[in-house]
């Protein structure tokens, strides 16, 4: 009881920071904080078509989120995680553009495969990098990001480029029948956000309960000692790092079939990068994170009506998911050395 | 705190469940809301800003109309915005009209137009309705820029010191084909008809930076192009980006003593953001059509059209009968000036007439024989580049 009780003042704390901060923020531009909120609410909770809205940021952005959480569980920071979902979209779009003419479901289904092995390829560079030469994995990731850029406006312009137009607007779209399926009015697709939720499902007994999930996190903890157990530490940070790649890749397919049904240069949405905001929100633990995602999602279609309605800058989402992770990188720092305190005492 | 599965999966459920699931469209009566989706900052002092005083306009003209816009509709600057998305919003808040200003809006206008039968669509730039890609609800508008870009391109010719023309591309295609070939065939006319110069003295470069304005490493950086234009030897740039990059460069290099000129696109007030340097700007002037669009829409007697504006040749800076003008800019001679009058009057009453053969493609390939005039569609659809001009077609 005392814990839970613990976990909720730090969340109201967190909370209670944050907005406090955006209201001073929205203060010092002449704007009213209240009026702000309101919009963000209504603008991405206020209707269904909205909360579908968020709902389709949610699935790929808790896609990687719950990926990295295998990587973290093993001591890794895969900050490539964007690189992997891009990677994941351009393997989509490959197998996409096969079925141009009369493809069907099964392209959509191969195209996600592809798009996983894609981000698996992609995280086992980093991870290989890391295990086998020494090379930390931020930096690894975040080169690897910017080859996947790279790439990704390379067959846009170059191979993959519409007829007689190189454009930023991305490959010819995909005919219907290529689209991640969904059902009649739905604004986001049922089964991917069944997708989603299975993955949460079975990442939660994998990291949890299973022999795996154990074995990852001692790895995490202390890689030295495993060893004296017959375990490679090397090998679960690979495998760990792999399926963070599958479900960054996952998140591109997505993308690429449900979302855009094209690829686009941006195609990544900066999901990647914001998984990583949302794990180190949710203390890098599982529960949290569908919630915090949620949250993000939200913050980020809610955004939009600021510059509509308020003529703000719809950056403000930005703003409050970073102070959202620095109020709480500051509460669990405090919680930290009240701890260390008492320890000494 | 750890959650078992099934307290946790139904955690989840219940969250998304209790979401109220109310759909809040009501469309007001009487008055007209449209819904203006604009690929670039509204006050970018181009393209996009010209649509936007287009909807202020409108909303002057136009009793009981009201614009909503969103600006900055492109996936690098509002990562994951579809144009499906946005739409919904803008007619959940009660629009039946909306307008999209960029070519790069097309597939998302097309697939958003199915969604809202009842709404109409306003794809500038596009050619669906031509093509019959389009639902019956979406119509495609557009300004004869050609006039205004061989304007541009025939004060450039007149004040060149050694003929040497930048041309400052977006992306390539059909539409921005169809601006650099007339910016040319304007340059041309000034050098070979009114300078009596040799054409081969003339050098007409066109550098592509890869979209409509500068997307940090995507596309050429715009402010690099300009200077690279400048410290090669050209002495006049003319923009073909929404954005003011070009004239902004020319006014520094005029402060370093060059003889820097250029010529922005777009929008009206472009040239005052460096007054010195600019030669004059030919601009869109959306109001008009939007208005007469607007309110056949608003009475019931719209129909699908693709509609391509030409100037109003009796006054084409009459801001409430033309859709496109030419503004001179400070820089322009007073000599030059009076040429241009000329060169005006000769295009509005068909005594000068650019796109007439014989002209060849890049190639080699013939585009119009002797004596040939193209028709509107030949021009749409340029394939390349022309002969004569520098720079790559697809």
């Amino acid at each position: 009881m005392r814990g839970v009780k613990q976990h909720v003042t730090e969340i109201a704390l967190i909370l209670g920071m944050v907005t406090l901060f955006t209201a001073l923020v929205l203060s010092l531009v002449g704007a009213s904080p209240l009026d702000a909120f309101g919009h963000l609410i209504k603008g991405s909770l206020g209707s269904w078509s909205k909360f579908s809205r968020v709902l389709n940021v949610w699935i790929p952005l808790t896609l990687c989120s719950v990926g990295l959480l295998y990587a973290f569980r093993t001591g890794l920071w895969n900050i490539g995680v964007e690189g992997q979902v891009v990677i994941g979209a351009i393997g989509a779009t490959a197998i996409l553009r096969f079925g141009m003419e009369g493809g069907g479901q099964m392209h959509v289904w191969m195209a996600l495969l592809l798009a996983m092995l894609f981000g698996v390829l992609w995280a086992l560079f980093a991870g290989s990098l890391k295990v086998k030469a020494g090379v930390h994995e931020i930096f690894a990731g975040l080169g690897l990001n910017f080859v996947a850029m790279g790439l990704v406006l390379w067959v846009i312009f170059g191979p993959w480029k519409r007829p007689g137009i190189a454009s930023m607007s991305g490959t010819q779209p995909f005919p219907r029948e290529l689209w991640f399926p969904t059902l009649e009015g739905w604004r986001v697709s049922p089964f991917a956000l069944g997708l989603a939720l299975l993955v949460i499902v079975i990442s939660a007994w994998l990291l949890y309960r299973s022999r795996v999930g154990l074995n990852l996190d001692a790895v995490g903890k202390n890689p030295r000692a495993v060893r004296l157990f017959g375990l490679s530490p090397s090998r679960y940070m690979l495998i760990a790092i792999m399926v963070s790649g599958a479900l960054a890749g996952l998140a591109g397919g997505l993308q690429v079939s449900g979302v855009y049904h094209r690829l686009i240069p941006a195609i990544s949405s900066g999901y990647g990068y914001l998984g990583l905001l949302v794990v180190m929100l949710a203390n890098f633990r599982l529960a949290p994170v569908p919630f915090i995602a949620l949250f993000f999602a939200a913050l980020n279609v809610g955004s939009i009506q600021l510059p509509m309605m308020m003529q703000l800058d719809s950056s403000l989402a930005g703003v409050i998911q970073g102070a959202c992770v620095l109020s709480a990188l500051l509460v669990f720092g405090l919680r930290g050395l009240k701890k260390r305190r008492q320890s000494n005492e | 705190m750890r959650v078992g599965i099934s307290k946790f999966v139904r955690l989840a459920v219940a969250a998304i469940a209790t979401i109220s699931v109310t759909a809040s469209a009501f469309a007001a009566e009487k008055e007209l809301i449209f819904g203006m989706l604009l690929v670039g900052p509204y006050n970018d002092h181009g393209w996009s800003q010209a649509h936007y005083e287009g909807g202020h306009y409108v909303e002057k003209k136009l009793p009981g109309s009201k614009m909503i816009y969103i600006d900055k509709v492109n996936p690098a600057d509002r990562p994951g915005l579809t144009i499906p998305m946005v739409v919904d919003d803008l007619v959940d808040k009660g629009a039946t009209v909306i307008v999209g200003n960029s070519d790069d809006m097309k597939d998302g206008m097309r697939e958003a137009a199915q969604m809202h039968p009842d709404v109409q669509f306003i794809h500038i730039s596009g050619d669906d309705a031509l093509t019959g890609k389009a639902s019956p609800n979406l119509s495609n508008l557009m300004g004869k820029m050609e006039y205004g870009k061989m304007m541009a391109g025939f004060v450039a010719a007149l004040t060149t010191k050694n003929g040497k023309i930048g041309y400052l591309g977006p992306l390539i295609n059909e539409e921005t084909r169809r601006l650099s070939v007339a910016a040319y065939l304007g340059a041309r006319y000034a050098w070979t008809e009114v300078l009596k110069k040799p054409e081969s003295e003339l050098k007409f470069k066109v550098s592509w930076i890869g979209f409509w304005f500068n997307i940090p490493g995507v596309t050429a950086d715009p402010t690099q192009v300009s200077r690279n234009f400048f410290d090669t030897g050209y002495d006049v740039v003319l923009s073909g980006i929404d954005t003011t990059e070009a004239t902004i460069v020319a006014e520094q290099k005029r402060k370093e003593g060059v003889d820097a000129y250029a010529v922005p696109y777009d929008y009206i007030g472009s040239c005052e953001t460096a007054p010195k340097a600019c030669l004059g700007v030919p601009y869109y002037n959306w109001g008009p059509d939007y208005v007469k669009i607007f309110k056949a829409i608003q009475d019931g007697s719209w129909k699908q059209s693709w509609t391509w504006s030409d100037p109003d040749w009796t006054d084409i800076n009459n801001i409430d009968t033309s859709a496109i003008g030419f503004v001179k800019g400070a820089a322009l001679s007073a000599e030059n000036s009076a040429k241009l009058d000329q060169f005006i009057k000769g295009l509005g009453d068909g005594s000068i007439n650019l796109f007439k053969g014989p002209l060849t493609y890049q190639d080699g390939k013939s585009y119009l024989k002797e004596g040939e005039v193209a028709t509107d569609n030949q021009i749409w659809y340029l394939e390349q580049l022309l002969a004569g001009m520098e720079g790559v077609s697809k």
